[in-house]
């Protein structure tokens, strides 16, 4: 193949520092090493500036803004979130606050009502045991006032009876009336 | 062509075949040729594919995205924490020129692991016309910017004045080859993958057609590729990534010299 000689020729006279990598292929091909085939850049060029200059296009007035628009818009919603989240903890926080203030005030109400009720109870009740004792008090003085009346009326009916006794002895005895006031002189002396 | 080429009893695949330009449909406007070519089409669905990612993908803008919209969203933040660090706040101007760089690059990159596709970042005067751009758009931005000033740029502070000149010149000329080094790094390492691809399956062609050893033998390059096609994703998100960052950090000189 004369052609492929020529064209290793041509390579090598071309691309003075990559004769090595050139040589890899044994067979030749068209207009030598590809990427150094001058023939090919102008349109390599032309097709360049066209679909880099649309890429940026795109890019920067379509892509770009509206990756960031996303971006920036999910930033924003997740910064309102967490205040919004934020809020509502403090809210929560508040709610918990007044509950406990609630709460405390509840059981220091219940604990005075529970005294209150307490001491009333038990002053009722020292009034009513006070009445009671009064009472009762009352009715053991009535009762010893009446044994002692009564006690007096037994020993009395005693003195009567031991003098009509002993009236009626003396008399069994000597058979005839005895001295009333002798025996009731006596009477009295042996009762004392 | 490779078929003819395993009847001349070479090797079977020629692999700088698949950098070969064909032209689908011939064109010239004003003396200027502007034939569609297969790398016009490969550009084209470059766009095309850039496209649907950032802008079809987003179309529903909804508040929890899906997957599409997901890799729209993480390519932008990536991009945009990208400039932001190495740029500066102030290159958050030039954010939307990077984004079209990193994703025409990466893109082509990644199309071009298609078979049968075509490298459009395998050509030197492709990557060489972006690292131009890039460079010549630098040095507008700084000499606009700072006027003369953008020359201290290559004056550090801190050198003693007897290394001075050397340093300036190093400078100079580290700065005069960015274009070059950008453009040479990206076709380079685009070129390179795609040949060692088409080498290792030449390997595996021309071992499996020498009998049944051959056909045991061809385990080993096959294997091959399929690590290196792996490795080559990776050389592809890599390089568009430096790209774009060096981009980054060749604008930020240029907003803020002398630091």
């Amino acid at each position: 193949m004369p052609e492929n000689a020529q064209n290793e020729i041509v390579i090598g006279q071309d691309n003075l520092g990559l004769q090595s990598e050139v040589q890899i292929p044994e067979a030749g091909h068209e207009g030598g090493f590809p990427p150094f085939n001058t023939e090919t850049f102008e349109a390599q060029l032309v097709w360049l500036v066209i679909t880099f200059g649309i890429l940026y296009y795109l890019m920067s007035k379509v892509a770009l803004p509206r990756i960031a628009n996303v971006i920036e818009e999910r930033r924003d919603r997740i910064a309102d979130d967490l205040d919004q989240a934020g809020q509502f903890k403090a809210q929560t926080e508040d709610a918990i606050q007044s509950y406990e203030t609630a709460l405390a005030e509840a059981r220091a109400k219940a604990h005075a009502i529970a005294q209150e009720t307490r001491d009333r109870l038990s002053a009722e009740t020292d009034l009513h045991r006070e009445k009671l004792e009064n009472e009762l008090d009352k009715k053991i003085a009535d009762a010893e006032t009446r044994i002692a009346a009564t006690k007096e009326a037994a020993l009395a009916h005693v003195r009567g009876v031991a003098t009509d006794v002993a009236s009626s002895i003396v008399t069994q005895l000597l058979g005839e009336d005895a001295d009333k006031a002798a025996v009731e002189k006596a009477v009295d002396a042996k009762l004392g | 062509m490779a078929a003819q080429n395993g009847q001349d009893g070479g090797f079977p695949v020629d692999p700088l075949h698949q950098f070969e330009i064909t032209t689908l449909v011939p064109l010239n406007i004003g003396g200027i040729d502007a034939s569609f070519t297969n790398s016009s089409l490969w550009m084209v669905l470059t766009v095309f594919a850039v496209t649907f990612l950032t802008v079809f993908a987003v179309r529903g803008r909804n508040m929890v995205p899906g997957r599409m919209q997901s890799i729209a969203e993480m390519s932008y933040e990536f991009v945009a924490n990208m400039v932001r660090d190495n740029a500066g706040n102030d290159g958050q101007r030039y954010f939307p020129f990077i984004f079209s760089l990193f994703m025409f690059i990466l893109l082509a990159n990644f199309l071009s692991m298609l078979p049968y596709s075509f490298t459009v970042t395998s050509h030197i005067i492709v990557t060489f016309a972006l690292a131009a751009l890039v460079f010549l758009g630098v040095t507008v931005i700084g000499f606009a910017k700072h006027g003369l000033g953008f020359l201290r740029l290559f004056v550090p502070s801190g050198v003693p004045a007897v290394i001075l000149p050397l340093v300036v010149a190093i400078e100079v000329i580290s700065y005069l080859s960015r274009p070059l080094s950008l453009s040479v790094r990206l076709f380079a390492n685009m070129l390179a993958g795609h040949i060692t691809l088409k080498v290792f399956a030449g390997f595996v062609i021309a071992l499996s057609s020498a009998g049944v050893a051959g056909i045991f033998g061809a385990v080993l390059p096959l294997a091959m590729i399929v690590a290196i096609t792996a490795l080559e994703f990776l050389v592809c998100a890599l390089q568009a990534y430096v790209f774009a960052v060096l981009t980054c950090m060749y604008l930020g000189d240029a907003l803020h010299p002398g630091h």
